[in-house]
């Protein structure tokens, strides 16, 4: 049933935007998610497609583009990285707070500066906050999926969200893999028709969308949105359950992997998860009692399932691939060791700055976390907390 | 959670406002009484004006209501006494006075 | 010779315009087309022509997670000769594997260029065999032969019969460049030296 290929993870994604036949794209280049836009011009040329491609002069256009499409009562995609995602900052929140749920393929670079075009997490973790639901992958199969995945959660009636389908860049998404891809008319079913109640074209009933809100109204629709992304998580599993039914893939807000009986674990995100997968395997086969959390879903932040997932580890190391500069550690840190807190008992924790701009993370670097995790175990000293692996020093 | 406008005020509850402030219908401005904001106020001279409608595109606020072909006296409860009606009339048939004059 | 459990791991080296990412992913491909698991990426910085460039390749029989660079391949695909000099090629190279060189000298002449390398080393005059065959200096299908030859991670027959399917899907307007790279497919696996 399923179709098997080889694909880089940009062609995955591209190939999910053909699927789905979305109204309108918002196109700018940009690496390394430009091959993303270049793709799907193909497919608009060969006339595969019925999507409205709009070449704009930036970022800050192309997501304008999405949002007013999307206000229109299209469904609008886009894909940028790094400087883009940068650029198209202020729309961010615009698209969110206006309830638009576009759907935007982050293909994760270090942002500026100094300059780099290589995979670190720096870009989307920057945009944590603007009130899109995010969502990391592995694989190009995860970019796939997930792609697939974002409309039905974004555009459910009590969620209304925007989505950020992220996934490594040059690492997942100029890697070619193996892949197994759906067919059209499953994916069409699955992702099914964009209904919203209210849109700008819907004739019988004028709309204004994007007001002016004075202080008497704004905390109000603030807090709506907090309402929307914390009614996202059900949804988010809800959607996760029907794609397993015609995939049978199962996704959820992250994959506990060997954790079972886990006394040390890191928790990490993105490609970086296989790597340390093969090294849980191999201390596994020593006797170690080792495991991997990675998290799929970073909003809305699954804390409490995070937290139950990590009671019982000694020590935990969370993998950052972006720094937060808050000289505390990097932001799925903070995050996850702020999750830990609401337990009786609770691992020790320590937070591991890594992979930024590009540099490459071993198996020999998830063991030697995992050594250090150890060393916690066996002296009862957390010691530092908040540490960087992957750097030159003296 | 199609809320109308006119049911949406300054104590309404997060639950009782609209998705994202989005507003649902056309001609919402009349619900807000700009009329508050006036520090002076249009007098209207019935015997001396023509009725030539200069006064009623430029008001801003759409303010001179308009019966048949005859202009009618302001409505207060939105101008926002801003003047150009009496600029623009040929006739000086509008005079300006200190709000409670 | 593979560790169980291992895939097979190639390191390609080339010049930035070569064709050596190409050669990598169409090497994908082939193993993909034999029912392999696989990995084809390249290491990316900014794209300069004539710039070393490195590719990779993992091919297994299972999904490999590993999404790290290859640090101590099995095989390593050398597209450039002059690269002898600028790259430490061998770096972590299976002593068990076999180096690949694209050069009209034999392998006995390439072996005091590699330092101290003990494994197999293969050569193959990729440039002479594009040039008759293709008419023109593309060293990739060559290269890429030669490569499944001497790793036999695809087999060979079926890597013929599979590259054969693709080009006549590629070039279907384009009938005498399908001879061409069949034979130049073929003259390299029958070529290449091992040393």
């Amino acid at each position: 049933m399923s179709i098997r290929e080889r694909l880089s993870g940009n062609e995955a994604v591209a190939y999910a935007m053909k699927q789905i036949n979305p109204d309108v794209m918002g196109a700018f280049p940009i690496t390394p998610s430009t091959e993303i836009p270049q793709y799907f011009a193909q497919y608009v040329a060969d006339g595969l497609v019925d999507t409205e491609y709009v070449t704009v002069e930036s970022e800050h256009s192309s997501m304008s583009t999405c949002i007013g499409a999307q206000a229109a009562g299209g469904r609008a995609v886009t894909a940028t990285s790094s400087c883009g995602l940068a650029l198209m900052f202020e729309l961010l929140y615009v698209a969110s707070s206006s309830r638009l749920p576009v759907t935007l393929a982050c293909v994760n670079r270090a942002l500026t500066g100094p300059i780099n075009i290589n995979n670190d997490h720096s870009d989307s973790m920057g945009a944590r906050d603007a009130g899109w639901i995010q969502i990391y992958a592995e694989t190009n199969q995860e970019a796939y999926d997930n792609f697939l995945q974002a409309m039905p959660i974004g555009e459910h009636p009590d969620v209304r969200l925007p989505v950020m389908i992220c996934q490594d860049g040059f690492i997942t998404s100029h890697g070619v893999e193996n892949i197994e891809l759906l067919e059209d008319e499953i994916v069409k079913d699955f992702v099914g028709e964009y209904q919203p109640e209210n849109y700008l074209l819907k004739h019988e009933n004028p709309l204004a969308v994007g007001p002016y809100d004075v202080t008497n109204y704004y905390m109000e629709h603030k807090i709506q949105q907090a309402e929307a992304m914390k009614a996202a998580k059900p949804v988010i599993l809800k959607i996760a359950e029907a794609f397993e039914k015609v995939s049978g893939r199962k996704y959820g807000f992250f994959e506990s992997y060997r954790m079972e009986d886990a006394e040390t674990a890191l928790v990490l995100i993105g490609s970086s998860a296989g790597t340390a997968r093969a090294a849980v395997d191999k201390l596994r086969a020593q006797g170690k009692k080792v495991g991997m959390v990675k998290l799929r879903v970073f909003r809305p932040f699954p804390m409490e399932e995070l937290a139950a997932a990590l009671a019982g580890c000694k020590a935990i190391a969370v993998m950052d691939k972006a720094e937060s500069f808050s000289a505390a550690g990097g932001p799925l840190f903070a995050e996850t060791r702020s999750a830990l807190y609401d337990l009786d008992t609770r691992p020790k924790a320590i937070n591991y700055v890594y992979g930024l701009g590009g540099r490459d993370f071993t198996v020999d670097t998830a063991e030697t976390v995992f050594a250090a995790l150890d060393e916690i175990v066996a002296t009862g000293k957390t010691g530092e907390v908040y540490r960087h692996i992957g750097q030159r020093s003296e | 959670m199609s809320f109308k406008a006119a049911e949406i005020h300054e104590t309404s509850p997060w639950q009782k406002m609209t998705i994202g402030g989005e507003i649902y219908e056309g001609g919402t401005s009349r619900l807000t009484m700009t009329g508050e904001w006036r520090t002076k106020t249009p007098v209207f001279d019935a015997e001396k004006c023509k009725h030539c409608m200069l006064c009623v595109p430029f008001c801003p606020d759409s303010s001179i209501p308009v019966v048949g072909k005859e202009r009618l006296d302001f409505d207060l409860d939105h101008c926002k006494g801003c003047g150009i009606c009496e600029k623009v009339c040929p006739f000086g048939a509008i005079s300006f006075g200190k709000e409670g004059e | 010779m593979k560790k169980a459990n291992k895939p097979v791991e190639i390191r390609w080296h080339g010049r930035g315009g070569q064709g050596a990412k190409t050669a990598c992913l169409l090497l994908a491909d082939a193993a993909f087309s034999s029912g392999k698991y696989v990995q084809g990426f390249p290491e990316y910085g900014p794209e300069r022509m004539g710039a070393p460039i490195t590719a990779y390749n993992r091919i297994s029989d299972e999904r490999c997670p590993v999404h790290s660079n290859i640090y101590e391949p099995d095989y390593v695909v050398v597209v450039d000769e002059t690269l002898l000099d600028a790259v430490d090629v061998t770096r972590g190279l299976s002593e068990e594997g076999a180096i690949i060189v694209n050069t009209p000298k034999r392998p006995e002449e390439i072996r005091p260029m590699l330092g101290d390398y003990a494994g197999k080393v293969c050569t193959i005059d990729a440039r002479a065999i594009s040039e008759q065959t293709l008419g023109k200096n593309f060293p990739n299908t060559p290269m890429l032969a030669a490569a499944v030859k001497i790793s036999g991670v695809v087999e060979a027959d079926k890597f013929v019969s599979d590259m054969e399917a693709s080009f006549k899907h590629k070039f279907a307007h384009k009938p005498q460049v399908i001879t061409g790279n069949m034979a130049a497919l073929t003259q390299s696996m029958k070529e290449v030296q091992v040393g």
